[in-house]
């Protein structure tokens, strides 16, 4: 299914704002967390505090700057604390201790009414099962989100238009969701999502449960729709290709804890310790590491002649295009040509086969 | 070793004054207050009779159509209507049709105030757990109570006739439509709740939009347990004057009429059938959206 590129009856946010800061942010389940929170500033480990005290450790200290406008990544394994993590952004799950800043606002500081308005007109989500209503139709799902705000049926009906067109269901407003595949009923789901308005949207898993061909459909829509919207996106993955090929910014859980932060190519080429590394080996890094990354500066300027690859192409496709010329190196180049570095062929195959990168 | 072959019981006298007290506590309640209580009841008794007489006044071509439209309605299938209609014809055929009409009025009427207080109930129930655990215990004394224990204190408060039947038919087919109003409102996916939450419900929106369209199928199967109950204590409750079809059959059992207990027995296994298979028939067809994803 493609996506049509019209945008009737929608409306885009002129600026964004919302980023979001994460603090200092404990969550610890079980019946007196709020007492085994210096013990785990200490350092008590989610192991020990479990032995111990019977609590769980949900999320250790975690501290995160999302940027506003950009699709921040979080991944871990199951059990990582990375649902949990997402469900504080709009407060599904009561935080033990820290701060959530967007937009100058604490959200863990709102009453139940700000937190209300809050999650209506500033966030919206997506989830790994859909979370749609099965007694409505498409288009009904669709406007949910402006119907809990009070839009006019007149009008939430003709942004839900808008948006079920945009991501590829027209024709089939009047449909249940039980009569749609997996991936219709997550392009229903993200429909209602972006109908919100909001500048904020949290994607729980919001792929895990497609097929492989149709999650990278639902991925290159996103990605699309991204440019245009720039929303700032927190998108929960377990997946490690997903996280390259969506992230601005990646953030990786285990235990409740964060074992590295950074772009893709800091986790594909610096590895923060031996569990990412053993994520990190399966992956195509052809696909995902940029000849930014590993191009060696020019010391002076080079008078050679050689051929051009622009900046921001993966060494796939770098390696490609100079196998094809005769030459074993190449200038990369920035806005209007000019070579910002150097790039062999060599410096790619030692790349692709391993994260030794000086 | 006399002590080991009596149970030591209160003392007989001991036993017999606390009978004897709340007994007269009642009977003086009865005495004092019985004629604001029958005023009191008296807008029921208005709207038990206006019913009862249309239905039964009503010419019977027009109550069979009627019925049948309602089963159209509610199932969308021919079977239905023809099964309801059939059983109607034969009811009437078998002489029963006057009494057909009071037993299906009262268990109409019942039925309507057991779902009016019933789901409210069972909507407190879920949301207020200390409420719903009193409440889970007085609806388990209340189905296990025989129900002729329900037609003492009404009698003795109003007397016998159509509301004190009423008022025992209501008790006792209460607790199924609380009970699976508030199961159903806790079966309803974790999800799509959270999904409501997150788009910023209201606790209001979030029963009205959600948990309520979502937990209508297992509401509408208390609605049919409801109704059937209903009509078991109907027939009871003919023993306090409630007229219909449950009268012949106490007066079958009183003078040995094995034939009229037949007939009207299966007179009330045919209204069973019919108010069955249209409110089965309508809770199924509130499904028909809820399967699994195919994909």
């Amino acid at each position: 299914m493609g996506i049509a590129c019209r945008s009737t009856g929608v409306q885009h946010m002129t600026s964004n704002n919302a980023s979001i800061e994460i603090r200092d942010l404990y969550k610890i389940f079980g019946k007196s967390p709020a007492q085994h929170v210096d013990a785990v500033r200490s350092g008590m480990t989610k192991a020990e505090l479990a032995k111990v005290h019977g609590q769980i450790l949900g999320l250790n200290n975690i501290n995160i700057s999302m940027p506003a406008g950009k699709i921040q990544v979080v991944m871990g394994l199951s059990g990582s604390g990375k649902s949990t993590l997402i469900r504080h952004i709009n407060r599904l799950i009561e935080p033990t201790s820290g701060s959530i800043m967007i937009d100058g606002r604490n959200v863990l500081d709102m009453s139940e009414l700000e937190l209300r308005e809050f999650r209506r007109n500033h966030t919206a989500m997506v989830f790994q099962r859909f979370g749609l209503l099965p007694h409505r139709t498409v288009i009904d799902n669709v406007t949910f989100g402006l119907e809990v705000r009070g839009v006019e049926a007149a009008k939430s009906r003709d942004t839900a238009m808008g948006w079920i067109d945009r991501v590829g269901l027209s024709g089939f407003e009047t449909r249940y969701p039980n009569e749609l595949s997996g991936g219709m009923q997550q392009r229903v789901g993200l429909a209602r999502a972006l109908s919100n308005n909001a500048s904020i949207l949290l994607m729980d898993e919001a792929y895990s449960a497609l097929d492989p061909l149709i999650r990278t459909d639902m991925q290159t829509m996103l990605l699309e729709l991204q440019t245009e919207l720039e929303k700032t996106i927190v998108f929960i993955t377990h997946d490690l290709d997903e996280a390259l090929r969506l992230g601005d910014q990646i953030v990786i859980l285990r235990d409740g804890s964060i074992i590295q932060q950074g772009d893709s190519q800091d986790i594909l080429l610096r590895p923060a310790d031996d569990y990412i590394e053993r994520f990190v080996k399966d992956v195509n890094r052809g696909r995902f590491i940029k000849v930014d990354a590993i191009m060696e500066s020019l010391l002076q300027s080079e008078s050679r002649s050689l051929p051009k690859l622009k900046s921001g192409l993966t060494l796939e496709t770098a390696a490609k295009e100079l196998t094809n010329s005769s030459y074993d190196s190449a200038f990369v180049t920035g806005d209007g040509g000019r070579p910002l570095g150097l790039i062999s062929l060599r410096q790619i195959t030692a790349a692709l086969s391993s994260g030794a990168v000086a | 070793m006399d002590w080991l072959f009596r149970f030591p019981q209160l003392d007989p006298e001991f036993l017999l004054a606390v009978k004897r007290a709340i007994d007269g506590a009642l009977k003086a309640l009865t005495r004092g207050y019985g004629q604001s209580i029958e005023d009191f009841f008296y807008p029921l008794q208005r709207v038990l009779i206006f019913f009862e007489s249309t239905i039964s006044n009503a010419p019977w071509p027009l109550v069979v159509i009627a019925l049948a439209v309602i089963a159209w309605f509610a199932a969308r299938r021919w079977a239905v209507v023809a099964a309801v209609v059939g059983t109607l014809i034969a009811i009437g055929l078998l002489g029963l049709w006057q009494d057909a009409m009071k037993t299906i009025s009262l268990v109409f009427t019942s039925t309507i105030f057991a779902i009016a207080i019933g789901i409210p109930l069972g909507i407190l129930m879920n949301r207020y757990k200390r409420v719903g655990g009193v409440m889970q215990t007085v609806l388990d004394v209340m189905q296990t109570m025989p129900p002729f224990v329900y037609l003492i204190p009404v009698v003795m408060l109003l007397g016998i006739g159509r509301v004190p039947g009423f008022i025992a038919v209501v008790i006792y087919a209460i607790p199924p439509i609380i009970r699976l109003t508030d199961l159903g409102i806790r079966l309803v996916d974790k999800e799509v709740l959270e999904a409501a939450d997150a788009y910023g419900c209201s606790r209001s929106q979030k029963l009205w939009k959600v948990q309520i369209p979502l937990a209508m199928p297992t509401i509408m199967a208390g609605i049919n347990q409801t109704i059937m109950m209903a009509l078991g204590m109907v027939v009871i409750a003919s023993m306090i004057g409630v007229q219909g079809l449950g009268l012949n059959v106490l007066q079958a059992i009183a003078n040995q009429y094995f034939t009229q207990g037949i007939f009207n027995g299966f007179a009330i296994v045919g209204i069973a059938i019919i108010f069955d298979r249209i409110s089965q028939a309508y809770g199924h067809r509130l499904q028909k959206h809820r399967g699994a994803a195919h994909d």
